[in-house]
Parts: C-alpha cells; structure tokens; sequence
C-alpha cells in the first residue's frame, strides 16, 4: 500500500514548522514517530496534503525533572526512552507501568509520548496516562505557546483541542504532593492489538491519606474517559479495601464500553472494576506493611 | 540511480516533487530521488533489490519488514524513505559476510528457526538489536523483544531456541577474541 501524495517538508525548528502548518490551510498533519499517522495514510483514512515531519528539529527528544520535581516529556521523547529510564522507573509508577505496554517493541523505538496523545485514539495508552497524572500538553503556534490541561486536550476520538497551526511541543506532569504511586494495567487479545480495556492510576500519599488521585479508562468509550468520581472519592481518604473497592466500582460506572469482537460491555466494565482495585490493591499492600 | 519512484509507480507523470536523499545501506551509500510517500520498505526492494526485507501486513503488525534504523529496530513499512535521508539502515542482507553466516543467521538453521521463511528476516532483525543491548538474554527476554514479530509457522519455541543459540555462539567469539 501507498500513501496517497503528499507535499513533504521536514524543517528544523519549531517556528518554521508552525510557519508551515499555516499554510498548509488546515489540511497539514505533523509527523513525528508516525506509527499511527504512515498506517493511516496507507489505509487512507487521513489525506493530508502536506506533511511536517518534526523529526529533524533538535532538541525535543528528551525527558527530564525540573528542580521541583516537574516531568518534561518532549515531542520526540519515543515511548523506548521512557521504557528504559531509570528515572522514570525510579519516579513515576504510572508512566513506568504502561511504557513496556504501547504498541510493541518495535513501534516502540519510533512512536512518541506526545504524538500518541496527540492522535486521541480512544484505545491509547499515553492519553489515559496523562490524565490520571494531571498533565498539562504545551503548544505553540504562530502567537507563542499555551497550556491545555491533558483532560481538556482530548475532545472526542482522533480530535484534541490543537489548532491546525500549532505543534504540542511538550507535556508536563506536575510534581507528586507526596509520594507518587501508581500503575496501569491493560488487557489485549495479544501484543500490539488495541486494548479491549485499560486503566491508568495516579496517587499522591502522604502518610498514607491520598492527597491526589487520578483515574483514566482506556478503550471503554468514545474518548479517554477521565474517571473524576473514582478519583475524588478516593481524595483524602486513606486505601482499604473498603475504599478500593468503592473507587473501583466508580471507576466501572464510569466507563462507556460497547459489546465488539473484543468483549461485551458487561465484560470490558468488569475488566475496568477489576483492574482498578487491583492497581489500587497493590499500591495499598505496601503501604500498609509500612504502617 | 536515478528516480527510484519510476520503478515503484510505473503511472508517475512528470512534475511530481521528488527529494533527493543519501542513505547508508548494509554500509553502501546510496542516493536516489524519492517521491515523499515512498516507504523505505520499498526503496529497499524495488529501489535497492534487496528484497530480504518482507512486506507483510502492511499495518506496522507483523515486523516482517524490520530492518535496522541507526541500530534500532522499526517497521520499514511504517517509515517513509525520504525519513531516511543521512541515517543508516541495515537489512538482513547486512548480517552475512562473503565467507559466513552471521550467528543469529547460524542459529536460525541449526535450530530450525524457520519454516515458511516468511517472517524470519524481520525476526533477525529484532534478534540482533536485542542481542546487541543484551547479549545474554533469558528466554523471557527473548519472547519479549521479538513480540512485535510475528510467525504462524513455528509457534515461536525454534525461534526463541536459534536466538539463544546465537547468543552463546557470540559470547563465545567474544570470549575467544579476548583470549
């Protein structure tokens, strides 16, 4: 298969690629790992006519902490970087969870963090990730950079709240108040197939009470789906197996899932229910050894 | 070499762009004029002929087109040509010299790794990134890296078994070489 014609430009900063987003008119897609956008272009479900590839900008594959404890993930920080990081396998539970999860490994070397969110597929990993840790998407376009917050990016399946002339540039993820703790457990038919359902947790604790908490569903519904209630009743409250199970449950009611080749929706809610207060369950089991 | 692109899509009229890139294959440096939408799959095959690299699925599922990309493994179906321009790529023509087999070739035969064939160049591939970052896998690291490969032939147990294999054969030459 072949990718329908395209005009190609592959700039070396970020400016001269918004520059040519504008004059793409709405109708220039910006390339980075290109594990979603090249297949799609192949099946033509997306005709661009002119492609930004971002991949010779210098300076936007890394991850790094800021002094107060702030993630910066790049444009061009592939989800391999993020697997094999001590830093990340030190830090962030969550994202060092679902790294080993996206796509395969293969993919893996190419696809990015930032892309992934960026393409909003209802079953990406990244997206859901980012929710739950309160991220924050930086992007910049023609009159200079803004802030979306990760849970305000995603609007609907493959549509974010990105102009047609600005490039997400950076996502964020603020400090832990407290100890972060978390997970993300996803279920596939095998390796490299879209979830039949995922979820994605982010907790705070300090002295064993939840400061934070953020739950995101991956493949049950339409969008991402941010599990607000689950996450708030957890708020405050310290993990046991009575409030596991509460937040797990909210978590199910929250999802959206439709009966398909991968499951019933009975089945992807129970999946939800179950991955939840598993997540949640092994975050309590140590701390309650150190009580 | 001129327009690589005329022998991909015979119907190219004139006046399509096309972008002038140098890539290093196997070692080689070639240039060529590519049409953007070219896929480096297929600069490698019909561009290059060097058609050990296998087009599969097509959907960035099967891995049989991995090749590698500046030492890592992608899916040269799912990676544009044009994306290719200064970087080196190796194709499992590269693992050979004019004398032998590389190791991970060796064990493919010796533990009957292969059936069909089909997926086998893309397996290597995978195989010798793994090998190079880990050169004394476990059997569940083996499973692990090839995971983005696919074979319906074998059920995996030879491929896992040749990959093994040629990692012992390696460290042996490399404990050799230091002795």
């Amino acid at each position: 298969m072949y990718p329908p014609r395209f005009q190609y430009e592959a700039p070396a900063t970020v400016e001269e690629a918004i520059a040519l987003l504008g004059d793409g008119n709405g109708d220039a897609k910006v390339l980075a790992g290109g594990q979603s956008l090249i297949p799609m272009l192949k099946l033509r479900f997306a005709a661009p006519t002119l492609l930004v590839d971002i991949n010779n900008i210098a300076g936007l594959d890394y991850h790094r902490v800021d002094p107060d404890g702030t993630l910066r993930i790049g444009a061009l920080c592939r989800h391999e970087h993020l697997e094999k990081s001590a830093l990340i396998a030190d830090n962030y539970p969550t994202i060092a969870a679902a790294a080993p999860l996206v796509a395969d490994p293969i993919v893996r070397t190419r696809g990015t963090f930032v892309g992934s969110i960026c393409h909003a597929d209802p079953q990406g990993d990244w997206a859901a990730c980012a929710i739950a840790l309160n991220a924050n998407l930086v992007v910049q376009g023609p009159s200079g950079r803004r802030s979306i917050a990760a849970r305000d990016f995603v609007h609907g399946p493959f549509e974010t709240a990105l102009a047609a002339d600005e490039i997400a540039v950076e996502a964020v993820i603020p400090a832990a108040n407290g100890t972060a703790r978390g997970g993300y457990l996803k279920l596939e038919r095998r390796i490299g197939d879209f979830a039949t359902a995922g979820v994605a947790v982010s907790l705070d604790i300090v002295d064993h009470r939840v400061e934070r908490a953020g739950i995101a569903l991956v493949g049950v519904g339409p969008q991402t789906i941010d599990a607000r209630d689950a996450a708030e009743a957890l708020q405050g409250s310290v993990l046991t197996s009575t409030t596991i199970e509460q937040a797990a449950s909210l978590a199910a009611q929250a999802a959206q899932p439709r009966s398909d080749h991968r499951g019933s929706a009975s089945y992807k809610r129970h999946i939800v229910q179950t991955f939840t207060s598993r997540i949640l369950t092994s975050i309590h089991g140590p701390s309650r050894e150190a009580a | 070499m001129s327009s690589l692109f005329n022998e991909v899509v015979p119907e190219r009229t004139d006046g399509v762009p096309t972008r002038r890139v140098t890539i290093t294959v196997n070692g080689e440096q070639h240039t060529a004029d590519v049409e953007p939408r070219l896929l480096l799959a297929h600069l490698l095959r019909q561009g290059l002929r060097l058609t050990g690299t296998h087009t599969g699925c097509d959907t960035t599922n099967c891995g049989a087109c991995t090749v590698l990309f500046d030492g890592r493994p992608v899916k040269s179906c799912t990676m544009l040509a044009v994306q290719a321009d200064g970087h080196e790529v190796t194709t499992v023509e590269g693992l050979a010299t004019a004398s032998a087999l590389h190791p991970i070739q060796e064990g493919f035969k010796d533990e009957h790794g292969l059936q069909c064939g089909f997926c086998t160049p893309g397996m290597m591939m995978s195989a010798k990134a793994l090998l190079a970052e880990n050169p004394d896998p476990t059997e569940d690291e083996i499973r692990w890296a090839l995971s983005g490969n696919l074979c319906r032939c074998t059920g995996y147990q030879n491929i896992v078994k040749a990959v093994m294999w040629a990692a012992h054969k390696m460290q042996d030459q490399e404990s050799e070489e230091v002795s």
